[in-house]
């Protein structure tokens, strides 16, 4: 009698642990920052693009005029506030001679090059990607974005937001190195 | 609209209801609530009427319709299901942003083109992932969301069952 009805209570509870089980997961996935979404590009080849160049009129721009080796392209615009923030840094990546790309994305050319006069120019060569369809291409929500791609042109990292120091030593700089090598 | 019915803290109409309720004594307390309740159902009706007025005031009613109705229903059904990624918590229908109108001009020359829903909405996951979807498909990283509550449902009816089972089989007791 009393074994039967510990088993019952015991049942009882499963109920409860599921709830448990779900409320923890959601928990978490609550806790995460709904801004930070995963890219489902990472492992898969880098999108093709063929744009034209910002600061070559008449001349395009696309994956194969990239040079050998893992890349980073910087998703930018002249309207926006972040890529302020991370563009000292660009300039120091630029200087140091990093493989930088950039796209500029929803923007007016013009604009973008005033920017860059005013600025500097960080990048190797830029993409004009005016109405944002290349950005939809590569799943862009938002700028500055940048993505790095390894040396078979495979995308290995995004990051979403202004880039700085800690974010490139950790995470892009193994890739860029190890393609050096 | 705020100070009743908003959700700035304590509001007015909460305790205004919980003093109706026949629970407690009719007092200070009660001629309170009657003065306080037809101002509340108001600004209520007001509230309702003005998220309804929201609901309907779709970014996209301006744009001109495609060419059949078969795709403009595809297109609209898109519109509803896909989040806006900038102001992740409106669907693109409802979206101002820059991106949701970029994003609704590729999704119209989508279906424009003949391309299938699933069709569309690979497109836009493999671009963006799951989340760019409000109905998320069965993936494995889903399956606690699809699965979940069915599985709390099934194991308490269960869990329930057993209890009635067992308390038919006992004797009943008997009174003192």
């Amino acid at each position: 009698m009393s074994s039967g009805r510990r088993r019952v209570r015991w049942i009882l509870l499963l109920p409860c642990a599921a709830l448990a089980v779900m409320v923890y997961f959601f928990g978490v996935s609550l806790g995460r920052d709904p801004g930070l979404v995963p890219s489902p590009l990472i492992g898969r080849a880098a999108p093709e693009f063929s744009l034209p160049e910002l600061l070559a009129p008449g001349s395009v721009f696309s994956l194969q005029d990239v040079e050998e080796g893992p890349w980073m392209l910087n998703i930018w615009a002249s309207w926006c506030s972040g890529c302020i923030v991370e563009h000292e840094f660009l300039m120091a990546l630029g200087r140091a001679g990093a493989p930088l790309y950039g796209l500029n994305w929803k923007d007016a050319p013009a604009d973008a090059r005033e920017w860059l006069q005013l600025r500097g120019n960080p990048y190797r060569a830029i993409a004009v990607d005016a109405n944002g369809r290349a950005g939809i291409d590569w799943g862009v929500y938002g700028a500055p974005e940048t993505f790095l791609i390894d040396a078979k042109g495979i995308v290995r990292y995004r990051h979403v937001g202004p880039l700085d120091e800690a974010v490139f030593s950790q995470a892009f700089l193994p890739v860029l190195e190890g393609g050096a090598q | 609209m705020k100070g009743c019915c908003g959700n700035d803290g304590i509001s007015p109409c909460g305790i205004a209801l919980a003093a109706a309720s026949p629970s407690v004594k009719a007092g200070r307390f009660g001629s309170r609530a009657q003065a306080l309740l037809p101002g509340c159902a108001k600004a209520a009706v007001a509230a309702v009427l003005l998220m309804l007025a929201a609901a309907s005031a779709n970014a996209v009613d301006t744009e001109a319709p495609l060419r059949t109705a078969e795709q403009q229903s595809l297109y609209r059904k898109l519109l509803e299901e896909v989040r806006c990624m900038v102001c992740q918590n409106q669907n693109l229908a409802d979206s101002d942003a820059p991106l949701a109108k970029d994003m609704r001009r590729e999704l119209r020359r989508m279906v424009e083109g003949g391309a299938s829903e699933g069709d569309i909405k690979q497109f836009l996951l493999d671009r963006y992932g799951d989340f760019a979807l409000y109905r998320p498909r069965l993936a494995p990283n889903t399956l606690l969301l699809w699965m979940g509550p069915g599985v709390i449902v099934a194991l308490a009816l269960g869990a329930i069952a057993l209890v009635i089972r067992r308390r038919m089989k006992m004797p009943i007791p008997e009174e003192d």
